[in-house]
């Protein structure tokens, strides 16, 4: 029997292959413009593993969920989050996911999400003002971050995304370093994870998921911000896809 | 299957409109209001109409944005917008306003709106706690008394006060019957019904026919629970949704909640169970007003400081109603809730031991997935809390 979840987010679609009690496939790919094809070429790579319906269960979280027609069930990618991490991390603990479109604080007690905080409805503080900065830097998110490591001190102020790109393009026409301004967006996403995580309370070790938590960069400028260790693991990104897979059993 | 008289309930809205122009044509005197500090038994006893105005939909907010600040709460967006298009009759047909000085977006809006109408404001305390508080708030109930004497030629006699407190008491009692009926496991009345019924009777002409149509709905309650009918099965998380006001229009949370399963059995704001708990005194040796000013300064309203009324009011909601969960609602730009959540977090879950989950959002649509999993995963916390007992 197969447990397959499929975390299908606002920018990447993660899935996890389970054959009975063991993890033994993980892969992802871009999300695009439709959650309803992802999904479709997500099948047909199942189907290629001789895997489908009968001989599976399939659960759908994220936020593109209830675009899988061939789901069993959809779960929120909050509740999968919690037990992905829990599962990797082999213990209770605080987790912290930065989605594309929202961040989230999760508390992980008994293998249990008991609470969780978001972020508001806007962009600020996700994945998503990251990209759109390193856009502005004509840089990946990677490279961002190793430059953060090399800079000064600035702050952007600006909390909305939109405006922060602004701020950026100023930053850019007064000659900035490059380094600076990288680690002034940084500062930011890690600013706002430091409020939505005291607001929320921690509980146990702190544990990133989701993709950022693959930048070794991010990960040390981060644990700096909260003054905590962050602890990562190179499954992160799956975190809720192993979860979903994990509430199949 | 709904209840057949949530139909009739319904058709109060469109009834009400017409009604209000008809009074409004015979000569009678309407008093339009925002808020449950608004004594509406001091404009029955002028012989006048008491309604609530508009303010609970989205469509009239772009116009409000133009004279009103973006980063607002959207209800005092949408009453002012309402106001200035026209679109809600119960303004339109209104000979006098009623406001109140309770929020800082509230106060500051009126003197906006008191441009297009005859406007009184009533000097709300920030506090409901002294002797002090109670005697300024009972100078008020005398000031508006005498403002609605002078303006519509009318004396408003101890008699008639003491009989529109009766009525309107009368019509509390009703109400609060009615929500009470969902303490009962499981609910017979799903919470976006409720907060309909709860919504509809401040725009009630008629309140003698209103209250008559509660009656009816609660009858057939009644009979329903004992046929076993219920809105939702035993396995439905029961919520109390406190925070911001809502209406229809601006139910989207309310919705979001019994359409991922929650049967929401407790309404702690303004449109539910928070004006109902008090009622007037009736002592006929008790100067009306002053038994007017009791009651409506105990109203637990952020906007209060401090504000401790509200989290006893929760505690025995959550206790009677026997709540899974407490969510709480505040709008985008609602200072006072939105402060006062951070202790209602703490209270809701280190004394009750309850889940608890604030949504910030407003009127429109555009939040509307995030919503819906901020809702279904607080519901995921809680069923597995169940499945583990």
């Amino acid at each position: 029997m197969y447990y397959i979840g499929i975390d299908i987010g606002s920018t990447a679609s993660k899935v996890s292959v389970f054959n009975d009690q063991n993890l033994v496939l993980n892969f992802s790919m871009p999300t695009g413009w439709s959650s309803v094809e992802v999904s479709k070429i997500v099948y047909e790579k199942l189907e290629k593993m001789n895997i489908d319906k009968d001989n599976s269960r399939i659960i759908a979280t994220g936020y593109g969920r209830v675009s899988v027609p061939y789901a069993d069930k959809t779960i929120t990618e909050i509740t999968c989050h919690g037990k992905g991490a829990h599962y990797l991390l082999g213990e209770d603990c605080t987790v912290i996911d930065i989605g594309g479109q929202d961040t989230k604080i999760i508390t992980v007690e008994n293998d249990r999400v008991t609470n969780f905080t978001m972020n508001d409805k806007c962009a600020a503080g996700t994945g998503r003002f990251l990209e759109l900065m390193a856009n502005s830097l004509a840089i990946g998110i990677p490279e961002l971050a190793e430059l953060a490591l090399k800079g000064k001190e600035i702050s952007i102020t600006s909390m909305c995304t939109v405006f922060a790109e602004s701020e950026v393009i100023s930053l850019i026409g007064k000659g900035t370093p490059r380094e600076d301004i990288a680690r002034g967006v940084i500062n930011s996403i890690t600013g706002r994870v430091y409020t939505l995580l005291y607001k929320h309370g921690i509980k146990g070790k702190i544990y990133l998921t989701g993709g950022l938590c693959e930048i070794k960069p991010f990960v040390e400028l981060l644990s700096e911000r909260l003054g905590k260790e962050v602890i990562s693991s190179p499954l992160g990104r799956y975190a809720g896809s192993i979860g979903a897979a994990l509430m199949g059993f | 299957m709904r209840p057949v008289t949530m139909e009739e309930i319904e058709g109060l809205r469109g009834l009400n409109s017409v009604k209000v122009k008809e009074a409004h044509e015979e000569g009678k005197k309407v008093v339009g209001m925002y808020c449950m500090f608004s004594p509406s038994e001091i404009a029955i006893a002028a012989g006048a109409i008491p309604v609530t105005l508009c303010g609970t939909a989205q469509a009239p907010i772009e116009d409000a944005e133009k004279e009103l600040p973006r980063n607002l709460c959207p209800l005092i967006k949408s009453s002012y917008g309402f106001a200035i298009t026209d679109k809600c009759p119960y303004f339109f047909f209104s000979d006098v306003l009623l406001a109140e000085t309770t929020c800082d977006g509230k106060k500051k809006m009126y003197e906006l709106m008191g441009k297009i109408k005859p406007m009184h404001i009533m000097n709300l305390p920030q506090t409901s706690e002294g002797e002090d508080s109670l005697e300024s708030w009972h100078k008020e109930m005398v000031k508006f008394k005498a403002y609605l004497e002078e303006t519509f030629g009318v004396e408003i006699t101890e008699e008639k006060l003491r009989d529109a407190i009766k009525l309107m008491n009368r019509e509390r009692d009703a109400m609060k019957r009615l929500h009470k009926l969902n303490a009962h496991k499981p609910a017979p009345l799903s919470g976006m019904d409720m907060m309909l019924a709860q919504w509809l009777k401040g725009f009630n002409v008629d309140k003698e026919y209103g209250i008559s149509l509660i009656e009816k709905l609660i009858e057939e309650l009644e009979e329903r629970i004992e046929k076993g009918i219920f809105a939702f099965d035993e396995s439905a998380p029961r919520i109390l949704l406190t925070g911001c006001p809502i209406g229809s229009g601006s139910e989207k949370v309310l919705r979001a909640l019994e359409e991922a399963g929650a049967s929401v059995v407790a309404l702690e704001n303004c449109t539910g169970y928070k004006p109902l708990d008090v009622m007037v005194d009736e002592d006929p040796d008790k100067d009306p007003l002053l038994a007017l000013a009791e009651k409506y300064l105990k109203t637990p309203c952020s906007c209060m400081t401090p504000n401790n009324g509200r989290f006893d009011l929760i505690k025995r909601l959550a206790e009677e109603y026997d709540v899974d969960g407490v969510v709480d609602l505040t709008w985008v730009a609602c200072h006072t809730y939105a402060i006062e959540s951070f202790s209602l977090k703490n209270f809701v879950q280190d004394e009750l031991g309850l889940p608890f989950i604030q949504i910030e959002t407003d009127y429109s649509d555009s939040d509307t997935g995030q919503v819906k999993t901020r809702v279904e995963a607080f519901l995921e916390t809680i069923e597995k809390k169940s499945a583990t007992v």
